[in-house]
């Protein structure tokens, strides 16, 4: 058996146009009642954007891929069609040894891909009327049925992880977004997922509070969880990634080792791109 | 004439109690209810029903509360549909601030932000789960002081009742001046006892939203 155990093969998505709102009717609802492209409704008009042209992504087990790229290349939308808050317009996901059409996902099978992975947001999205412990033990109580005991049991340990245990009676807005972002990595934890994407988890956070997200996350990446994060972090691409996808302009323009991404830029587009965010950073 | 007043207070109020108190409550128990359900059909853009919706808010908007209290009590009948005063009323205030307070609804339900939602799904929560978990405690915190508005409104429209024969406040009040002839003193005796019942109501709304926000200072 190999090791890789998620792929996502020839990925388009378009934005605006006939397509993407033109679904099936059926499908529109079904995507409605997941959540699937929730957002991603627009009206219908005649020029589509596509922003995603047929990209082909491979995760091994235990592995951490950084996507990076230039704003607008589409590295979001990816993250968001891999997980169904976008609907691929076209696409196949070969996820845990089971193979299905991104467009024409049922509600059935979104909502198995998504027991399965677990997705971390650039802006939290902490459920604000719940508390710490609430945050973390709502998908454990209502979406799995386990026994609240048994849930606090395992939301405490989670949020022990992040260092996020201490304030477990808190809401939301009490927290620094630092810390917002290790309960969300808590939650994200907590239902065992066997993959979990990271949409720039970073971006929102000042300097000192994105290293005790990035530290969380390092720790889970030693404890060998699957990982794919959209970032914008170098040091953590170059120093905690196994491999990087570089994308641009709705493409997969390299993939490689992290080392080799830093240390032998494929091309002069990556080196000038290596320099910005260097230079920036 | 100030015996008058001191007589009467106690012949409107007894009807405010019985009549005008118990069919604000009824009907904006009812209408919060026809109004959750109307936007939520809205928000989740259920086909048909929403538009339906859309009809209902457009129609009942659209058109006075007196004349819709006369085609349900004057009206109906005609089509063999006969209901006493109270029902009547009840009926026609529910239905009537069903459709403001849907309007409350959604548009706290439309402030709720949109990445909670997002999170529910990606923790594995159904979307029902996440609307009744996650979504309609905030926005019902956020439509308590519109919906405060629209109770109070109600009470007060509840004065036209009197129109279709139900015997409450107003209604009282003009059974005793067309015994005393003292339309100015009642009136305005009567129009004090709303201000009244309104004061207390904004009162509630003031307690109310300051249990609000003191559990807001932790929930923000």
């Amino acid at each position: 058996m190999s090791k890789e155990f998620f792929r996502l093969e020839g990925v388009r998505k378009a934005f605006g146009g006939t397509d993407a709102a033109g679904m099936p009717r059926e499908e529109a609802a079904a995507g409605r009642a997941t959540g699937a492209g929730f957002g991603s409704r627009r009206k219908a008009n005649a020029d589509a954007v596509e922003v995603l042209h047929g990209i082909d992504l491979a995760v091994n087990r235990g592995d951490v891929v950084a996507i990076l790229g230039p704003s607008g290349s589409g590295k979001t939308t990816l993250l968001r069609c891999a997980n169904f808050l976008e609907r691929a317009n076209v696409g196949t996901m070969v996820f845990d040894g089971e193979r299905l059409d991104m467009h024409r996902a049922t509600a059935r099978q979104i909502a198995q891909v998504r027991r399965k992975t677990a997705f971390v947001f650039q802006d939290y999205n902490l459920f604000r009327n719940r508390t710490v412990l609430g945050n973390v033990m709502e998908g454990l109580v209502t979406a799995r049925n386990m026994p609240k005991g048994d849930a606090r049991e395992k939301a405490v340990a989670c949020l022990e992880r992040v260092g996020m245990a201490n304030r477990l009676d808190a809401y939301p807005v009490q927290l620094s977004g630092g810390q917002q972002q290790r309960v969300a990595i808590a939650r994200a934890m907590a239902t065992d997922p066997k993959i979990v994407f990271f949409d720039e988890p970073t971006s929102a956070l000042d300097p000192e509070l994105t290293s005790e997200v990035l530290a969380a996350m390092r720790a889970l990446a030693d404890e060998g969880m699957t990982m794919v994060v959209v970032t914008h972090e170098m040091s953590f691409a170059r120093n905690v990634a196994d491999r990087v996808v570089f994308m641009e302009d709705g493409r997969v323009q390299v993939q490689a080792s992290a080392r080799e991404f830093f240390d032998h830029p494929a091309n002069d587009r990556v080196r000038a791109f290596l320099r910005t965010v260097e230079g920036a950073g | 004439m100030w015996d008058i007043l001191v007589n009467s207070f106690t012949s409107i109020l007894i009807p405010g109690l019985t009549a005008t108190i118990p069919l604000t409550v009824i009907s904006f128990a009812i209408a919060l209810v026809i109004a959750t359900a109307t936007a939520l059909v809205q928000f989740a853009g259920v086909p048909l029903l929403k538009q339906l919706a859309r009809f209902y808010i457009w129609v009942v908007r659209g058109t006075p509360l007196l004349v819709q209290l006369y085609v349900v009590f004057y009206g109906l009948p005609d089509l063999g549909v006969l209901l006493d005063p109270f029902p009547a009323a009840v009926i026609v205030f529910s239905i009537n601030t069903g459709a403001y307070a849907a309007e409350s609804i959604r548009a706290a339900l439309e402030a709720v932000p949109r990445g909670q939602i997002e999170a529910g799904y990606c923790v594995g929560m159904t979307y029902a789960q996440v609307m009744r978990r996650i979504v309609l405690p905030q926005a019902m915190r956020t439509a308590f002081p519109p919906l405060s508005n629209e109770l109070i409104a109600l009470v007060k429209d509840t004065s036209l009742a009197a129109n279709i024969t139900v015997l409450e406040m107003l209604m009282a009040t003009q059974q005793i001046i067309s015994r005393t002839y003292e339309a100015l003193p009642l009136y305005l005796e009567v129009a004090l006892i709303y201000l009244l019942f309104s004061t207390v109501l904004t009162w509630l709304q003031h307690v109310g939203e300051k249990k609000l926000a003191q559990r807001g200072a932790e929930r923000g």
